[in-house]
C-alpha cells in the first residue's frame, strides 16, 4: 500500500476555512473558537470504548486489518543499513510460515536510511514512510527543515513524517506553525505528509484539538500522535479528539485526512482497542490502512503472536518471532 | 468485643507477585475431606494461564541470572516464612488432606525441611552435574547445566502441600520459574504457600500460582509455546496421552506422571533438579 490516496473533493474549502486562514488573527480567532473538550467525558467515553470485547471472526478480521495498518517504524541512533533491511524483510512478510499474513502499510525510517528502505521494498506495494523536519526535537532552522524534507523525498519515500514547532505553538504562534507545514508540505510534492503534533507536549486537549485543525488547514494529509521520544506517547483519549478533528474536517469540506497514533502501542489489545474507538468516533470508513495507521515496532509481533494463537487455538510464543 | 465478626478470607490466585481474582471472574466451592464446605477459591481461565505464561517468562532472566548464592538466600527465605505460618499449615492441610493433627503436623514439619533440602542445592548442583570433560585436542571441555526456562508444574492432587513443595522447589532452585496449577479438590495450602513465596524475597513472577480446574487448564499449558517444560505430576490420567502430546508440538521437556501418587515422605534425591536442566557444553581453545 505505497502512497495512500486521500480523497479530495475539487470545490475548495469552505469560506470559514478559508477565511481562518487568512491572518495571523483569523488563525487565532478560529483555533480558540473551536469547542473546548469535555477532559472527563472525552477519557471516560475513550475508557468506555475500550471494554468492548472483541472475539473470534472480528478479532481475527481486528488483527489483519491493524497489521495492514502498521507503520513498521525503526527510529534509533543505532540503526543501520542491516537492521533497515531486516524490517523490510519482516514488513513483506510478517510471518513468514503464514504467507496468507497481510502485509504491513509502511516501513518508517530516518530520512538517511530512506533509500535503504526504498531499495529493499521495491516492488513490494510497500511504502517507506521517513521522518523529517529534525526529528524529533524540531528545533532547526526552517532552511533545515524543508532540506530534510527534500532530501527524504528525493530519496523515494512515499510519506514523510513532520514535527511540529511545539514551542511555536505553545507561545501562540499559530501562523509560524502553520506556514511551516505548509512549506513542508510543498517540500513533500506528491509524498504523503503526516503531521506529528507530539501531543505528550502539548499539555491539553484544547491544544490538541488546536493542533489538530492547525495541521489539517496546513494541508497535513495524516495528524499523528507523537514522535514515540516522549512520554505519554499516543492515548487512547487523545487519539479520540484527533479523530474527531478529522471527521469534523470531513464534514465540513468531503476530504478524508487520516490519524496516526504513535509509540506506547505495544500488544493487540491495545491495538483493538484503538480500532474500536475509530469505527465509534470516526466511522467504518476510516477501518483502512490509507486513513488510519498505527506507529509501531514491537506490536507487530504481538500481532502475529494473536494471530497464530487465533489460528492454531494454542498460545505461541516470543520464541518464534523475530527479534528486532 | 465478644460478638465479633471473623473476617474471611478470599482465596485468589498468585500472578507476576500479584494476588488477582480469576480474569473470568470464576469461583469453585473447596471442601473438607469429609465434604464439607471450607472456602470459595478462584477458578483460573486460561488467560489467567496465558498471563502467568508471560509473567513467568518476564521474570526468567533475573531469576535465572541471579546467583545461585542469592536463590539458594531467597529459598531458605522462604524456608523461614514456612515456619512462621506453620500453625496455619498445619491447620490447612488437616482440613484439606483429613490427616490427624499429628500426621498434620509432621506432614508440614516435612515440607519444610524439604524446602530448606532444596534451598542447599542450589549452590551444589552445578558441582555435581557439571563437568570438566576430557577431549583429544587442544580444547578446555567444560559442561555447566542450565535452567531449562518456564517450567509448567501440575501440582499432586492428593498431597496438598508437602506435594506441591515437593515439585516445586526443584524448578526453582534449579533457577526455572514456575507456572502451578495446585491441586483441584485441595488448593487452599497453596494459596497460603503463594502468600509466603510473596512475603519473602522471591522476585514476583517467579512463581505463579493458580487453582482451578485441572484439567479444564492442563491443555492450555501443555500446548503452550512459551513454556519450555511440563512436570504431569498431578494430571488427570485421562489427559496424560493428549498433555504428552500437545507438549512435543513445542519440544517441551517432559516430566511424565508417576504411576501413583508417590509417597511424598520418602527422602528425595536431585532427579527432579536434573529434569528442568539442559547441560550446556563450552569448548574453550587452549593458547599455545
Amino acid at each position: 500500500m505505497a502512497a495512500p490516496s486521500t480523497a479530495r473533493s475539487g470545490a475548495g474549502l469552505p469560506a470559514e476555512l478559508t477565511e481562518a486562514t487568512r491572518d495571523d488573527t483569523a488563525l487565532r480567532r478560529f483555533l480558540h473558537g473551536l469547542p473546548g473538550v469535555d477532559q472527563v467525558g472525552v477519557e471516560q467515553r475513550a475508557s468506555g470504548l475500550g471494554t468492548r470485547s472483541i472475539k473470534k471472526a472480528a478479532k481475527l478480521w481486528a488483527i489483519d486489518t491493524a497489521i495492514n495498518m502498521v507503520d513498521l517504524t525503526t527510529l534509533e541512533g543505532a540503526d543501520t543499513e542491516g537492521k533497515v533491511r531486516a524490517l523490510c524483510a519482516k514488513a513483506r512478510r510478517p510471518d513468514p510460515e503464514r504467507p496468507d499474513t497481510p502485509q504491513v502499510a509502511t516501513v518508517c525510517v530516518y530520512p538517511d536510511l530512506a533509500e535503504v528502505a526504498v531499495d529493499a521494498l521495491a516492488g513490494s506495494g510497500i511504502g517507506v514512510a521517513s521522518v523529517a523536519t529534525a526529528f524529533p526535537a524540531g528545533r532547526a532552522n526552517r532552511a533545515v527543515k524543508l532540506a530534510d524534507t527534500e532530501l527524504a523525498v528525493s530519496a523515494g519515500a512515499s510519506e514523510v513524517d513532520m514535527v511540529i514547532d511545539r514551542g511555536a505553538f505553545l507561545t501562540g504562534q499559530y501562523m509560524r506553525v502553520f506556514e511551516e507545514i505548509q512549506a513542508v508540505k510543498a517540500a513533500c510534492g506528491s509524498a504523503h505528509l503526516k503531521v506529528i503534533l507530539e501531543t505528550g507536549e502539548l499539555a491539553t486537549y484544547d491544544n490538541v484539538r488546536r493542533a489538530s485543525w492547525l495541521a489539517l488547514l496546513a494541508g497535513g494529509d495524516f495528524i499523528k500522535t507523537s514522535t514515540g521520544k516522549v512520554s505519554p506517547a499516543a492515548t487512547l483519549p487523545v487519539t479520540h479528539v484527533m479523530l474527531q478533528a478529522v471527521r469534523d474536517w470531513y464534514t465540513a469540506t468531503g476530504e478524508l485526512r487520516g490519524v496516526k497514533p504513535a509509540g506506547g502501542i505495544r500488544v493487540t489489545k491495545d491495538a483493538i482497542r484503538y480500532l474500536v474507538t475509530v469505527h465509534e468516533v470516526a466511522g467504518p470508513q476510516w477501518l483502512t490502512g490509507e486513513l488510519f495507521r498505527f506507529g509501531a515496532s514491537s506490536l507487530l509481533n504481538d500481532l502475529v503472536l494473536q494471530r497464530r494463537t487465533q489460528l492454531d487455538g494454542y498460545y505461541s510464543g516470543p520464541d518464534y518471532v523475530t527479534v528486532d | 468485643m465478644t460478638d465479633r465478626i471473623a473476617v474471611a478470607k478470599t482465596y485468589k490466585l498468585y500472578l507476576g507477585g500479584a494476588f488477582p481474582r480469576s480474569e473470568s471472574g470464576r469461583t469453585y466451592e473447596v471442601t473438607d475431606a469429609r465434604g464439607k464446605f471450607l472456602a470459595n477459591a478462584a477458578q483460573a481461565s486460561r488467560k489467567d494461564v496465558r498471563d502467568a505464561v508471560a509473567a513467568a517468562r518476564k521474570a526468567f532472566p533475573g531469576w535465572s541470572g541471579a546467583t545461585a548464592y542469592n536463590r539458594g538466600q531467597v529459598l531458605y527465605r522462604v524456608a523461614e516464612m514456612l515456619q512462621g505460618r506453620r500453625e496455619q499449615f498445619v491447620a490447612e492441610v488437616a482440613a484439606s488432606e483429613g490427616l490427624p493433627a499429628k500426621r498434620a503436623q509432621s506432614t508440614v514439619d516435612t515440607a519444610i525441611d524439604r524446602w530448606v533440602w532444596y534451598a542447599g542445592w542450589t549452590d551444589k548442583i552445578a558441582t555435581v552435574l557439571g563437568s570438566t570433560n576430557p577431549v583429544a585436542g587442544p580444547y578446555f571441555c567444560f559442561t555447566v547445566p542450565e535452567p531449562t526456562g518456564v517450567v509448567g508444574v501440575l501440582a499432586p492432587q492428593q498431597s496438598a502441600l508437602l506435594g506441591l513443595v515437593s515439585v516445586l522447589a526443584p524448578v526453582l532452585a534449579g533457577g526455572n520459574t514456575a507456572v502451578v496449577l495446585a491441586s483441584q479438590d485441595r488448593p487452599l495450602p497453596a494459596v497460603t504457600l503463594s502468600e509466603v513465596l510473596a512475603t519473602s524475597d522471591l522476585p514476583g513472577g517467579v512463581a505463579n500460582i493458580l487453582t482451578g480446574r485441572t484439567g479444564e487448564l492442563a491443555p492450555w499449558l501443555a500446548t503452550h509455546a512459551d513454556v519450555n517444560a511440563l512436570d504431569l505430576c498431578g494430571s488427570p490420567e485421562s489427559q496424560r496421552a493428549d498433555l504428552e502430546r500437545g507438549a512435543a508440538n513445542t519440544v517441551k521437556r517432559v516430566l511424565p506422571a508417576p504411576a501413583g501418587e508417590p509417597e511424598w515422605t520418602n527422602p528425595p534425591d536431585i532427579r527432579r533438579l536434573r529434569g528442568y536442566l539442559e547441560a550446556k557444553t563450552v569448548w574453550h581453545p587452549m593458547g599455545t
